[in-house]
């Protein structure tokens, strides 16, 4: 499929000049340490996200400003300037150190797309405490289990979503102190508080404590193929690689709008929603409601959207409305297209082109690198399917494992695991509380990504798919363990093996395959219970969309359900050689 | 057909892609995503559900209009071209 594409050129001359004008000369003069010199730094030595993100910023021109413009579902607008992001950060600082809650503590947000969140992200790091970002639209139970994982001191959310998805399992989350609610006016159930008083209490000065700039500021949850999910550390001083990258990957300018539309809840969201434009010191936009064509292609003509950074799904629903969404408006604002989540089709990159005049520029990168690794550049020929090319300061390789190790693949067009030379500042530092897991990412001086790639011979990466069994779907990494525990709970469910459907919107969507106990009839009405069933725990983002029965599963001698069996079946693949595919979980 | 029809058809769609959801208990001029947690998935099998069931054909730049139970019914009788009144 490689070169069934015409690449994409870029013309000799920009209205806007890329910020890495040449691939080979921006590697060549490219370090780490020069990047962080293009930061401020703590008044008093140290680096905070904060701090660059935000309060260097309010003490420039740059106060006025508008750092984030929020959109609220039915209509509503409003503004954040650098100046009042600064004020009200430095609020949410304050209030969470009259709770107590300080270095090193973590605060867990599960919010809707609202300004609340950057604000507790802020204030979080602010007081030196660790933001853990959950997406709004997990069930229950992997609340639960991220929460406990990482242990939540503090939650920060809405009256609803804590009614229906925390409350339920409060219980059992003894170590959790606070809950703060951002929409109660005065009358919080019990056990929680509401945000409002405790904020308006609060002053709006705030000096940063000293910050080390390798101080634990973030957990991201993500999902193996066996276990529990895994809480990737992040610190202060990724801020640096959020920095390089917005300028050098999506190619942000001063005085840029910018439109990351994934959510917060998500590694993409927090990077790019959050830290990496606050940090180049742009305008974000903050959309509250979920995807919806006309919405969207309204939103980048009305704010003037000049950079836009989306997810293969959200394109290729787009290109089921047809050019005709993005004809009638005006984008002339628009100069730079982004995706990432998943592979973009080279279809997909294409219609940009048929649609907004521009072409999209693939990414790729995941939770454990922190920020984007390989790309498409704004100012080099692209080549359609292919995620680009690694960013200055970042060497990738394709790599075979061996007995003792890994050994790098030179030949190109070879396919092998995709890896990278550690060192970057936005590498996680391991896996909360789970120094096993996080040694079997690192061989032979290499961080395996667990991504399955080749290399071209002029350096382009192009995905194959996934050395584990971890599911990709609509940008989500689901870990097919935590669907097959939650079906397990069901007293008819004997066995269940979960694979990732190759779909062709969301790459793939997450199918179970379920034994049932004697006693129990594979019948339609037991099929639509068992996805109620997983719905209400894991949530609509994670649930299985598609149940089929089987009378039993086809398991290894060792007794673990052979998913790649199972996939193969599922897609009508000769079943012979795929029993000896192991993942790296599997595997170890 | 008449809105009851269709009021039960834009329900049976939903009971398919949200089993979990308490469709007894749902106002119709909710906001269904909110209301019934649906994803963007979610919300694309409830259209095309519809599509199935009723044979009519759903633009993406319409969905817009299908956002509630009762906007849902009311775009369908259009498309159907059924009489409104009469049978509310």
């Amino acid at each position: 499929m490689r070169e069934t594409r015409p690449r994409i050129g870029k013309p000799r001359a920009f209205a806007v000049a890329p910020n890495l004008a040449d691939y080979a000369a921006a590697r060549a003069r490219f370090s780490w340490d020069e990047a962080r010199r293009a930061l401020a730094g703590l008044p008093g030595g140290g680096l905070n996200i904060a701090h660059e993100a935000v309060d260097r910023h309010a003490a420039s021109a740059l106060r006025d400003r508008v750092a984030i413009r929020w959109l609220g579902k039915h209509g509503a607008v409003v503004d954040y300037t650098y100046g009042r992001l600064a004020a009200e950060s430095n609020r949410f600082a304050n209030a969470l150190g009259a709770l107590g809650v300080g270095k090193g503590d973590r605060l867990f947000a599960l919010l809707p797309r609202l300004p609340a969140l950057h604000l507790a992200a802020l204030g979080a790091w602010k007081r030196g405490a660790v933001f853990c970002p959950l997406f709004s639209a997990f069930g229950p139970e992997p609340i639960r289990a991220r929460m406990a994982l990482g242990g939540a001191r503090a939650l920060v959310t809405t009256l609803a979503l804590y009614r229906k998805k925390v409350a339920p399992i409060r219980d059992a989350l003894p170590a959790l102190e606070h809950v703060l609610l951002v929409d109660a006016d005065g009358a919080a159930p019990p056990g929680t508080r509401a945000l409002g008083p405790l904020f308006a209490a609060a002053s709006d000065a705030f000096t940063i404590p000293p910050t080390d700039r390798e101080d634990l500021a973030l957990l991201h949850f993500t999902s193996g193929t066996t276990g529990a999910p895994k809480g990737a550390m992040h610190v202060h001083d990724a801020v640096v690689a959020h920095h390089a990258t917005g300028r050098l990957a999506l190619d942000l300018h001063d005085g840029d709008v910018f439109w990351c539309t994934a959510d917060p809840g998500w590694v993409t969201g927090t990077s790019y929603g959050i830290i990496a434009p606050l940090a180049c010191g742009v305008t974000l936009i903050l959309d509250e409601a979920e995807f919806e064509a006309e919405r969207w292609m309204a939103i980048l003509e009305r704010e003037r959207v000049n950079v836009w950074y989306t997810a293969p799904t959200a394109i290729r629903m787009l290109m089921r409305a047809g050019v005709e969404v993005a004809r009638g408006r005006d984008l002339r604002a628009l100069r730079f297209l982004s995706s990432v989540g998943e592979p973009l089709n080279p279809e997909a990159v294409a219609w940009g082109v048929e649609a907004f005049g521009l072409p999209f520029h693939d990414n790729w990168w995941q939770t454990e690198t922190g920020g984007i690794m390989i790309a498409n550049f704004a100012a080099e020929e692209i080549r359609p399917g292919s995620m680009g090319r690694p960013l200055p300061g970042i060497d990738a390789a394709i790599v075979r494992r061996t007995d003792g190790g890994v050994e790098p693949i030179d030949e190109p067009d070879v396919e092998g695991e995709l890896a990278l030379a550690p060192g970057w500042p936005s590498m996680f530092r391991g896996y909360f509380g789970d120094p096993t897991r996080t040694a079997r990412c690192f061989a032979g001086g290499w961080y395996l990504t667990g991504d399955l790639a080749c290399r071209d011979r002029d350096g382009y990466f192009w995905f194959v798919g996934r050395a584990d069994d971890v599911i990709k779907s609509a940008g989500h990494l689901i870990g097919p363990f935590e669907v097959e525990s939650a079906l397990l709970e069901h007293p008819a469910v004997a066995e269940a093996g979960v694979i990732g459907k190759p779909d062709p919107l969301a790459m793939e969507v997450v199918k179970a395959f379920v034994a049932l106990k004697p006693g129990f009839a594979p019948t339609e009405e037991l099929r639509r219970e068992l996805i109620a069933f997983s719905r209400q725990r894991l949530g609509p983002a994670v649930a299985p969309r598609e149940i089929a029965f089987s009378p039993s599963l086809p398991r290894t001698r060792s007794g673990k359900i052979m998913r790649r069996l199972l996939r193969a079946r599922e897609l009508g693949l000769p079943e012979g050689d795929v029993s000896t595919l192991e993942g790296r979980d599997d595997a170890a | 057909m008449t809105r009851d029809e269709i009021r039960r058809a834009v329900l049976a769609a939903l009971a398919h892609v949200a089993p979990d959801a308490d469709l007894a208990a749902l106002d119709p001029r909710a906001d269904l995503r909110e209301a019934l947690d649906l994803d963007s998935m979610d919300f694309l099998n409830f259209v095309l559900a519809l599509h199935e069931a009723l044979h009519v054909e759903i633009a993406e730049r319409e969905y817009r209009a299908f956002s509630t139970v009762e906007d849902a019914i009311d775009a369908l009788l259009a498309k159907l071209g059924a009489k409104t009144a009469d049978h509310a």
